[in-house]
């Protein structure tokens, strides 16, 4: 019998060689560590929220999605569920970020 | 009467411990590799809210007891190619663990 | 193998980093944003019209996460080096320790390790990426890679040696997995050759990466 694993719980799995890479977060990048920094701190959500939301994501989507691409879905996603903000509000919102940035062609 | 702010502590540093090998799905802090191994408690952390709860938005209380619990590595890996004394020190709630 | 970001430049020289240098960030798309850009921008957004947050905060907290680096931790290491009863303090009461520098406590319990000529301590948080922000900065790409977070648990050696660190097999490695609430420092041994040493200079060889466990200090 296979025991239930979680996608993010590897250690001891077989992975390859550790390449030292980094680099320097983007605006963006610091701006979602600010947002659960302030939602936490505010008492607005929990790491452990955080957390379980990304465990949720599909093996793919977890290695695929960089590590802050997680952090904000986690983030909406656990919005969503405590109602601070709702999908509808979402949606539109995002559309128009996303109009913005196209705008300036 | 009003329910324990956290459980008592059940062990001491020095106890001989097993970790429960359950495998249930949520967000569980008690990872896969250590469940069903045998260690000894290193030292009690502390007593704090439950991940397992607080992940669902859930107060988390009462809170549990943390160990850190340490194992030797020729005891949890089969294959493991270290010395013979290397540790692996892991952070486990109580209600994971049992007298081993 | 799926892992963490792409890099332009060529990493196959060891990292030390206590004297960080600067790496390109992530290429973005010069053209749109992408579907995670517009969420945060939307997320942020909403709060700060909801009145939940505001701009400036954030903004404040960007800069403090900014202004964090390994010389933090690097400074209480340097303290202990030169002062044995900081030293206790430090093993046995990492916040309280924090505290006497005039810095932050921190969120988390800190649990300070001591490398010796018996034991060399390496720290990982194989769930997800668990550090000590407070005194470190973020962590590196590594620290949050599949690879690191799988392997060095069970071959910690052959990571350290990737990372180009060895350890004798007289040594004992103990591996930290910073599962719950406590967040994990390594205390680095102190380099042969630095007697008399002001704790300013002892500090800038201690790297972000010794206080993790990948590396030793650096030598004079």
């Amino acid at each position: 019998m296979m025991n239930y694993r979680g996608i993010h719980d590897m250690g001891g799995l077989p992975a390859g060689t550790v390449e030292p890479t980094e680099h320097d977060y983007a605006l963006w990048e610091k701006r979602v560590d600010a947002l659960l920094v302030l939602l936490t701190k505010k008492g607005l959500m929990t790491v452990d929220e955080l957390r379980r939301n990304i465990e949720g994501l599909g093996l793919d989507a977890y290695d695929k999605m960089s590590y802050y691409e997680r952090w904000i879905y986690s983030i909406t996603h656990t919005l969503i569920q405590r109602g601070v903000i709702n999908i509808d509000e979402l949606g539109r919102k995002m559309a128009e970020a996303q109009a913005r940035a196209d705008g300036g062609r | 009467m009003a329910a324990a702010e956290s459980v008592t502590p059940q062990f001491r540093t020095g106890d001989r411990v097993a970790v429960r090998a359950a495998y249930p799905i949520g967000h569980v802090r008690t990872p896969y590799y250590i469940r069903g191994k045998r260690g000894v408690i290193e030292r009690l952390c502390g007593a704090y809210g439950n991940p397992e709860e607080l992940a669902y938005a859930r107060p988390g209380l009462p809170k549990q007891p943390l160990y850190r619990v340490r194992f030797l590595q020729r005891e949890v890996w089969p294959a493991y190619d270290g010395s013979p004394g290397d540790t692996v020190d892991v952070e486990i709630f109580q209600h994971w663990l049992e007298r081993g | 193998m799926p892992h963490d970001h792409d890099h332009p430049h060529d990493h196959g020289n060891l990292h030390d980093h206590a004297q960080p240098h600067r790496h390109p960030p992530r290429p973005d798309q010069d053209d749109t944003i992408t579907q995670w850009r517009a969420m945060e921008i939307a997320v942020r957004e909403l709060l700060i019209e909801k009145g939940i947050l505001s701009a400036e905060e954030v903004r404040r907290q960007v800069e403090d996460m900014d202004n964090r680096t390994p010389l933090l931790g690097a400074t209480a290491v340097a303290r202990a080096w030169t002062d044995p009863e900081y030293r206790k303090l430090l093993l046995s009461d990492g916040n309280a320790a924090c505290e006497v520098l005039g810095m932050e406590r921190g969120p988390y319990k800190l649990v300070v390790v001591e490398n010796t000529d018996q034991v060399h301590n390496v720290i990982v948080c194989t769930l997800c990426s668990c550090y000590p922000r407070w005194l470190l900065g973020l962590p590196p790409d590594w620290y949050k890679s599949r690879n690191y977070r799988s392997r060095v648990i069970n071959q910690p050696r052959d990571v350290l040696r990737e990372f180009g660190t060895a350890i004798p097999g007289h040594v004992t490695v103990r591996v930290h997995d910073s599962t719950a609430d406590m967040r994990y420092l390594v205390l680095p041994k102190r380099p042969a050759g630095t007697e008399g040493w002001s704790e300013e200079k002892l500090a800038a060889l201690v790297s972000r990466d010794s206080m993790i466990g990948v590396a030793f200090a650096q030598n004079p």
